[in-house]
């Protein structure tokens, strides 16, 4: 009895200790150790960070899922999206990732999608596959989503497309966003519809290592159509994260209430160098 | 003219505003505008740079109106609260404008202090409104909250409301230039592009991953570590005081995230732990204002690895907790976040600061005479006294 009475304590001891001490820490082997060989180190290239891909269940907080899932949103667009129904991600529930013998990888997710101009929200399961090797395909998705994708917007698609049928000059604009977030009221739809159009372009470039979001539609030309569709010409700078670029394409549209939107053309444009420059004063 | 159409818009009023106020007035009675928006029509501020004596084209127009203001801002500030706050200019930029902080200053000799800086990355427009709308809320607070008096007496804070200057300004020069990220110091010999990322530019880790020695690239990161000028200001200040820093929180944009060390994924952070402990405690607070979810994690679990950043930097040299905070939003509007978000996407992040920053004070300054030093004194003195009883007895 007594003996354990004595194990007890001791562990005690061992457990709580002195709680009056604050220790800060000092600095630590973990980086005594980094520091030394920061300076040995040669040039490590990002595929020591690629070869550890979770595989298994994925943290739906981490990049492999939210990536993923961003490339949901991307599809779900090109299938639904209109200049007055645009989609967004918004969380992603729980994700799964196995690799495909050696053509890929393959993402089942839950996500939850929001569309933002009713700002209804609903839960979609999806599955994207992403492709290994040498043929660089777009991935791969499937998805299905309760109740969301039946949002009504009829009325306000017609009505739009009915004012700019009728209407005998063009439209036009450019930025939009401005610089400080504002868009004019009448020209949301058009900032909409370059977002329904990009995702057409981030869908086909997304990979494992990129996620991608529309920065800014530079300027949107309404071109003359004989046909029932609406055309517009493009030209869209898209951020991707993981390399912090901005990309500029330039895209061909056309949309029409029954056919929805399609992009006819689309173009990758240089990086614009000379754009950098400083001008010419002070 | 960015700041002086937020903070009034947004109903935020004391004295502070007067700078702008004498700014926007200018306009309003020479040109009678029915209201502040008005102010985003490119004449109005072109009117408002000639009347500040400044010469210029177009193009520059708007650089010039914001670079003074930046600085009248700071000065303001200083003049109306000078028995709590001075400017201290701690370096240069590339293109030799003066980088400054805000310290505040209310105890004697406190000696421990927090940092936070916002603006590294031109384009995070949302970052510097932050920092203006913390230090507003020090100066106000202060004298009502017991708690806030406390933390400014045992702390000082230092703040930089825009660390690189020369992207920040050139990004505000046309429409064209509004997603500039880098600093603007010129290229490598032969490189047709310019500037170098500051947030890889750090001694830490420097140039191993989330990087690419393209001079071209976005995430370019400089010819050496510490190579420019505003990374060199932060090593030298924040160096000489690393012993007395107990936070280092440095603000971007968007993403709604809150980053702890390190951005290497080998590398982990011996206090880790306590780090994403304190951190999921401030995104619950960040959540209870808004709404707005912010991830925690590393930067390799939650968005990439990268190396070189400040904060990897700053937990480096030993202080404990450092934090990256990306603002709003989530990819909507991105960098160029809307006028009426801009109140709500600082409030949010203050509450997640203060949670960081009262952790931190209480840890250092607090002694724990709370429940768990009772608990562990009454257990040992049971324990004692059964032990000694069971003695007596057997």
């Amino acid at each position: 009895m007594r003996l354990k009475i004595i194990i007890v304590l001791t562990i005690l001891t061992g457990i709580t200790g002195s709680p009056s001490i604050t220790i800060r820490p000092e600095v630590e082997l973990v980086d005594n150790k980094q520091r030394i060989s920061e300076q040995n180190l040669v040039t490590e290239t990002d595929e020591v960070v690629e070869d550890v891909m979770a595989t298994g269940e994925l943290n739906p907080n981490h990049y492999p899922a939210q990536r993923a899932a961003k490339v949901v949103q991307h599809y779900i667009n090109t299938l639904y999206g209109s200049p007055f129904k645009v989609f967004h991600l918004h969380r992603v529930h729980s994700g799964n990732a196995e690799d495909v013998a050696d053509s890929g990888r393959k993402y089942q997710l839950e996500i939850s999608v929001q569309e933002m101009i009713s700002n209804t929200s609903g839960k979609c399961s999806a599955e994207v596959f992403f492709s290994r090797g040498d043929k660089q395909h777009s991935p791969q998705v499937q998805v299905m989503c309760e109740e969301l994708l039946k949002i009504n917007t009829t009325k306000e698609e017609d009505a739009f497309y009915q004012h700019l049928k009728k209407n005998t000059s063009l439209l036009s604009a450019e930025y939009l966003p401005d610089s400080h977030g504002h868009i004019e009221p009448d020209m949301k739809p058009l900032w909409h519809l370059a977002s329904v159009a990009s995702s057409f372009i981030m869908l086909n470039e997304s990979t494992q290592d990129t996620l991608f979001n529309m920065a800014q539609v530079a300027n949107v030309t309404q071109l003359a159509t004989e046909s029932d569709q609406l055309k517009f010409e493009y030209l869209i700078l898209l951020h991707e994260m993981v390399s912090q670029e901005i990309i500029r394409w330039k895209l061909l549209v056309s949309w029409c209430p029954p056919e929805g939107v399609k992009v006819l053309q689309m173009e990758k444009l240089p990086h614009c160098h000379e754009c950098e420059k400083p001008p010419n004063t002070n | 003219d960015i700041f002086c159409i937020y903070l009034f818009s947004n109903g935020i009023s004391f004295s502070v505003d007067s700078v702008f106020f004498l700014s926007c007035e200018t306009i309003r009675t020479n040109k009678s505008l029915p209201g502040l928006r008005g102010l985003r029509n490119v004449e109005n501020i072109q009117y408002l740079s000639k009347t500040s004596k400044s010469r210029n084209s177009h193009k520059t127009g708007n650089r010039l109106v914001y670079q003074n203001l930046i600085t009248n801002w700071m000065d303001q500030i200083v003049k109306e609260n000078p028995d709590v706050v001075t400017k201290v200019d701690y370096g240069k930029t590339y293109e030799n404008r003066t980088i400054s902080l805000l310290k505040s200053e209310r105890g004697g000799s406190s000696k421990k202090a927090i940092w936070m800086d916002c603006g590294i990355h031109a384009r995070e427009w949302i970052a510097p409104a932050f920092c203006q709308y913390f230090i507003n809320q020090l100066l106000q607070t202060y004298k009502t909250d017991p708690k806030m008096e406390q933390m400014m007496k045992n702390m000082d804070f230092y703040v930089t409301p825009v660390l690189n200057v020369d992207g920040y300004i050139y990004s505000w020069t046309d429409n064209s230039t509004r997603l500039w990220r880098k600093n603007r110091t010129p290229g490598p010999e032969g490189c047709e592009c310019l500037g170098t990322d500051l947030n890889r530019n750090f001694y830490a880790n420097w140039g191993t991953v989330g990087i690419s020695f393209d001079c071209c690239s976005n995430i370019y990161p400089g010819k050496s570590a510490v190579s420019e000028p505003e990374a060199q200001a932060v090593t030298n200040f924040v160096g000489k005081r690393a012993d007395e820093i107990l936070c280092f929180l440095t603000i971007h944009s968007y993403g709604q995230l809150l980053l702890i060390p390190y951005g290497h994924p080998n590398v982990i952070a011996p206090n880790e732990n306590e780090l994403m402990e304190v951190g999921l405690a401030a995104a619950e607070a960040i959540k209870k204002v808004h709404g707005k979810q912010y991830t925690v994690g590393t930067s390799p679990d939650v968005l990439y690895a990268n190396s070189g950043s400040s904060r990897d930097w700053a937990r480096l040299q030993g202080i404990p907790f450092a934090f990256t905070f990306e603002l709003r939003d989530d990819g909507t509007y991105g960098f160029k976040l809307p006028e009426d978000q801009i109140q709500p996407a600082c409030e949010e992040a203050y509450s997640g600061a203060l949670h960081i920053i009262t952790h931190v004070h209480d840890k250092e300054f607090i002694k724990p005479t709370g429940t768990a030093a009772t608990v562990a004194a009454t257990l040992w003195t049971t324990m004692m006294a059964v032990f000694v009883t069971s003695t007596v007895i057997v």
